[in-house]
């Protein structure tokens, strides 16, 4: 009888091979020199450096929240233990309060009182219209006024630790690469200059946040209370998936019809390059709304098909990736079967018809790997797009379940807030910059990736 | 009146600036022709460009002082810069397709230059433009002002371009390889052009190549310039009669020449080092047959050998020993069975158009070829660009399937296979490509490109022990099978293609153009190797090339191509020695010899090769035909056969 009941939801077993496709993928692109070559480039590159690091940082927090499990509900000895209809992850157990501590409605960052005024009873008074105080924001002051004070202490606080941590980190970088200066001159082969500068500036931010998280609402919180800096770690998850099953949906049927279309042309291409075109013809919108609506349709029918609401967010989360992915292969595949035309008439291609090689066989030795920096770099780039696309459908109304936090919903919801007066703009405004932060990093580490595979340059 | 004083230019790598150039220094005169003469990547390119300051973003002027006429160039701002630019100083650039602006007319583009230079605008620049493209020899300018660079052939191009350079007025015209992208008898049209256009205005040039035989014909002086320096500066005269540097003296013995046949020709050894490893002492001391101990410790002095003559060489000789002289084992005599016999070959391509795609015509690329090679001979397959000989090689291996007619390997019937016994009768044919850099996988090991053949063909036995013993016969070690072809040079990666041809033991080796985008002393190496490996395994070879010194020196059988027929073939004697054909005569009396001597009667050919699309009617070289009659424009010529072997396509060979 243990206390918790793990749970594997679809888009965790995905997001972990996902994971040890990318281990996999490493390990294999270490035993060829011209990519591990082309990957060290990366790797001095500062921006692309310091935008991994973000990366990473926000992978991490994904990856925590792909971990999912039912905690036991409290039962009397010899009892079935019985679990809780919710679903939690990792993280939800690491950021404890920030999902609990929920408030009455809007609070603005920092705040000790709500937004808005309420009507209380005052013993001896009668009633009294007045912000009244928080349930949890601030609740260890005695004086709402040493709030200034109280947060500033804890900032300086945090800031002395993120210096030290930062400190024992560079120290840590300092001895195994040769040295301060080495380190900052950017005479290291990797640019730890770059990743340990990113990481200060993340310390910085973080740390004051994460401390100030303890005892107050930070970013503020939502129309039912929640706290909206719990919002934003729950929608990276949502992002990242959006993000990246969408490619290794789209990836196969690109490379597959673009090679196929460049290698064999003829009939074979003019199939494809209708069908590319044809696809390309209908509003993006329009087809993934239709689609999207019929799938709602399915899933709303069947609901015996899930156990829990986190189970049907899941699906319709992974179905739209789906979705996504059938509708914007088309772009990549151009791109690639254009790559593909220019390759088959190279020489060695011909030397290698020349000795009869077959035609798949001359695909994947000689087409495919000489296309894997388009695919490369066309997979980081679609990230960032893919990520931008889900708030924009879920700002539709025809993106993720609307229990499932993401990007997009926060900024749905956000859109009434600011018709209000006084304008309640912390929820958008988080949202936004998260979201910012995320998609910056992601073309920043594209640009890089990109520099890094171009032929020109190597 | 151009003074370079100790220039020197480097590309920033990193932290460090690699010097391309090390302290150059020379002087052109007005009027006279400088040639910078070199192998590729030894700074010639970036000698140009640091004179003009037009250096890649990565380029720095180092050091030295660039003079015209006493003023200081490279103390010039970037804007007084583009005074000279164009205007005092112009320069022609290699390629004629890309120096062009694509959306631009002619007019627009050579306006350009006039308006900034001269101040010329409407009517007045019209005038002046008209003027110019006349005096660069384009028929027809009113017509051609309007027109986009896509409408004008290669060597219009270059006439624009040179056009272009000439609106400034310039008082120095750099030349950057003006004509290596351009056949033979457009390159003869160029040269004489330049000439004569210098002659008129007396310019200064300054003329970039690699081709000794340009030099011959073109240069007063010349600079030789290996490994960023300058080690001999020489006036025509003396350059030809008395080389002293010993490179200089390599290069000579290096070139392929009929009076080396059967002989192995002489080879540099090595490569320039790269601009990261400069030897402290002399540069070529590496690769030098004269080597002494005092050349590695010490960079050489400029020595001068005869008033106007000077050298940097430690070495104080006239000239060096003759190399010892191999002769390599020629080949079997004619008159076998021929092992390929091809016969009325056609390759038409189809031109589509509308949205059917409709077939409204067709590219004859070659019209009805008839070949024969007979077991371990050479067979010179020559022509200028877009004759089709290319098309002819690939169609011979079933790379481009033929329209019509027959190839017969060993008697065996090769067009309509396909399968199987299209793969057992690859065995006996493999292709050598003519660019090294796009003919090998870059993701692949060597060893896996030598070994694809083997594998795909089922060519059985240990395959590591096979790879290793061929890349011994092409002279590479055995470690190179490891190894990826990024790693190797030009010359290098050519072996590597000639290796894996030769994986599965071919009968016939069609060679496109191998030894085209290499340097001269790499070239000999590549050649000397393929005589070498015809003596020892007996291979025939199909030689595609536009090269006649090539030609002369490795060729039994030589057959002239134009506009996709043959016009002219016969034994190598009988053909360069007797041409009969008024093709094949203007071709060769167009190749520019890298001799004194080579400036003998010239044949001028008027124009170039019209379009394969639409070939003109009868004899197909009549429009550009000295000898042309009615006759030539109404009826294709029969064959003429003069002896056993020697056959020419003329209604007036008799």
């Amino acid at each position: 009888m243990s206390d918790f009941q793990i749970v594997v939801l679809w888009s965790d077993i995905l997001v972990w091979l996902l994971l040890a496709a990318g281990i996999g993928l490493g390990l294999l692109i270490s035993r060829s020199p011209p990519l591990l070559a082309a990957w060290r480039r990366v790797g001095a590159s500062r921006p692309g450096m310091a935008s991994a690091t973000v990366l990473l940082a926000f992978v991490l927090v994904g990856l925590l929240d792909s971990l999912h499990y039912r905690p036991a509900l409290e039962s009397q000895p010899g009892e079935q233990t019985q679990y809780a209809i919710e679903v939690l992850s990792v993280l939800d157990a690491l950021v404890g309060p920030l999902r609990t501590e929920n408030e009455k409605t809007y609070s603005s960052p920092l705040a000790t009182h709500l937004h808005a005024k309420e009507t209380t009873e005052v013993p001896g008074v009668g009633t009294v219209r007045e912000f009244p105080r928080l349930k949890f924001g601030g609740v260890h002051l005695d004086d709402p006024a040493q709030r200034g004070g109280d947060v500033a202490m804890t900032a300086l606080r945090a800031v002395g630790l993120a210096a030290l941590v930062w400190l024992a980190l560079a120290a840590l970088v300092a001895a195994r690469c040769g040295g301060w200066a080495a380190v900052w001159r950017g005479r290291t082969r990797f640019a730890w200059n770059a990743v340990l500068a990113t990481l200060g500036a993340m310390l910085l931010v973080l740390l004051p946040v994460f401390l100030l998280a303890g005892d107050y609402h930070v970013f503020g919180t939502d129309k039912v209370g929640q706290d909206v800096l719990y919002q934003i770690l729950k929608s990276v998850r949502t992002a990242l998936i959006i993000g990246l099953v969408t490619t290794l949906v789209m990836l196969p049927l690109a490379v597959v019809l673009g090679i196929v279309a460049g290698y064999f042309r003829g009939w074979v291409d003019d199939l494809i390059q209708y069908l590319y075109t044809v696809l390309n013809s209908i509003p993006g919108v329009l087809l993934i709304a239709a689609a999207v609506l019929m799938m709602q349709v399915v899933i709303d029918t069947h609901p015996e098909w899930f156990a829990t609401a986190a189970e049907r967010a899941d699906l319709r989360l992974l179905a739209l990736c789906f979705i996504l992915g059938i509708t914007s292969w088309t772009g990549l595949c151009r791109l690639l079967r254009g790559e593909t035309l220019k390759l088959r008439e190279l020489e060695y291609i011909q030397a290698a018809q020349a000795f009869g090689v077959s035609n798949w066989r001359i695909i994947l030795r000689h087409i495919l790997p000489n296309l894997m920096h388009i695919v490369i770099i066309a997979l980081v780039m679609d990230f960032s797009g893919l990520v931008l696309a889900e708030a924009v459908l879920s700002y539709v109304g025809i993106g993720v379940d609307p229990t499932m936090t993401s990007f997009g919903t926060m900024i749905n919801n956000a859109r009434m807030e600011l018709g209000r007066e006084p304008v309640v703009w912390w929820s958008l405004a988080a949202a936004f910059s998260a979201m910012f932060i995320l998609v910056l990093a992601a073309n920043l580490f594209a640009d890089a990736v990109r520099d890094a595979f171009d032929p020109r340059a190597a | 009146m151009l003074q370079v004083k100790d220039l020197r230019l480097g590309f920033a790598s990193g932290e460090r600036t690699l010097l391309a150039v090390d302290g150059i220094s020379f002087a052109i005169a007005r009027g006279e022709t400088f040639a910078l003469l070199g192998e590729s990547g030894c700074g010639k390119s970036a000698t140009a460009q640091g004179l003009m300051r037009l250096l890649p973003t990565a380029g720095r002027i180092v050091g030295g002082s660039v003079q015209l006429d006493g003023e200081e160039l490279l103390a010039r701002s970037e804007a007084e810069m583009r005074a000279y630019r164009g205007g005092r100083m112009a320069m022609i650039f290699q390629e004629p397709a890309t120096s062009l602006n694509p959306v631009l007319t002619v007019g627009r583009q050579i306006g350009e230059v006039l308006e900034r230079h001269r101040g010329l605008r409407g009517e007045a620049a019209r005038a002046r433009m008209l003027d110019l493209l006349r005096q660069v020899g384009i028929a027809d300018p009113e017509r051609r002002l309007d027109e986009y660079p896509f409408q004008l052939s290669g060597g219009m191009k270059q006439r624009v371009m040179i056009a272009i350079a000439l609106a400034g007025e310039p008082e120095l015209l750099i030349a950057d390889e003006p004509t290596t992208a351009l056949d033979v008898t457009v390159q003869a049209q160029i040269l004489d052009l330049l000439a004569q256009l210098q002659a008129e205005r007396g310019m200064g040039m300054l003329l970039i190549t690699h081709d000794l035989g340009v030099v011959a014909r073109m240069a007063h002086r010349i600079g030789v310039m290996y490994a960023g320096e300058l080690v001999e500066v020489a006036s025509r005269e003396e350059f030809f009669t008395t080389p002293r540097h010993p490179y200089t003296q390599a290069l000579f013995a290096a070139l392929p020449d009929m009076t080396r046949r059967g002989m192995a020709l002489t080879t540099i050894p090595g490569q320039v080092p790269s601009l990261a490893a400069m030897p402290a002492g002399c540069r070529f001391a590496d690769r030098c047959p004269l080597v002494m101990p005092v050349c590695r410790e010490q960079s050489p002095a400029w020595r001068e050998a005869q008033p106007g003559h000077a050298v940097r060489c430690h070495w104080q000789g006239a000239q060096a020993a003759p190399a010892v002289v191999s002769s390599v084992a020629d080949a079997l005599p004619s008159g076998q069975a021929p092992l390929l016999d091809v016969a009325d070959l056609k390759v038409h391509f189809p031109i589509r158009k509308g949205i059917l795609q409709r077939t409204v015509g067709h590219v004859h690329a070659v019209d009805g070829v008839s070949l024969a090679i007979s077991p371990g001979r050479t067979l010179a397959l020559v022509g200028e660009s877009g004759c089709g000989k290319t098309t002819v090689g690939k169609a011979l291996l079933q790379l481009i399937r033929p329209t019509a007619g027959s190839v017969r390997l060993a008697g065996e019937e090769l067009t309509g296979l396909s399968g199987r016994d299209l793969r057992a009768a690859r065995r006996q044919l493999q292709m050598i490509f003519q660019d090294p850099f796009a003919s090998l996988n870059p993701r692949l090991r060597i060893g896996e490109i030598i070994a694809e053949g083997m594998t795909a063909l089922g060519v059985g036995g240990d395959a590591a022990a096979a790879v290793r013993a061929l890349l011994q016969q092409v002279g590479l070690p055995d470690d190179a099978a490891e190894r990826f072809p990024h790693e190797f040079s030009g010359g290098q990666r050519q072996r590597i293609a000639i290796a894996r041809a030769l994986a599965v033991q071919p009968a016939l080796l069609v060679c496109d153009e191998p030894t085209s985008a290499l340097d001269v002393s790499v070239q000999a190496q590549i050649l000397n190797l393929l005589k070498t490996l015809q003596g020892e395994l007996g291979v025939a070879y199909l030689f595609i090339t536009h090269n006649f010194a090539v030609v002369e020196y490795l060729a039994h059988d030589v057959a002239v191509m134009y506009l996709g027929r043959i016009v002219e073939r016969g034994s190598a004697d009988e053909v360069l020695g007797n041409p009969r054909h008024p093709y094949t005569q203007a071709l060769l009396s167009a190749v520019p010899v890298p001799r004194l001597d080579g400036a003998g009667e010239r044949i001028r050919l008027p124009g170039e090769t019209p379009s394969p699309a639409k070939p003109p009617s009868g004899c197909h070289f009549h429009p550009r035909c000295p000898q042309a009659t009615e006759v030539c424009r109404e009826r294709y010529p029969d064959g003429k056969t003069l002896s056993d072997t020697h056959v020419a396509v003329c209604h007036w060979v008799n």
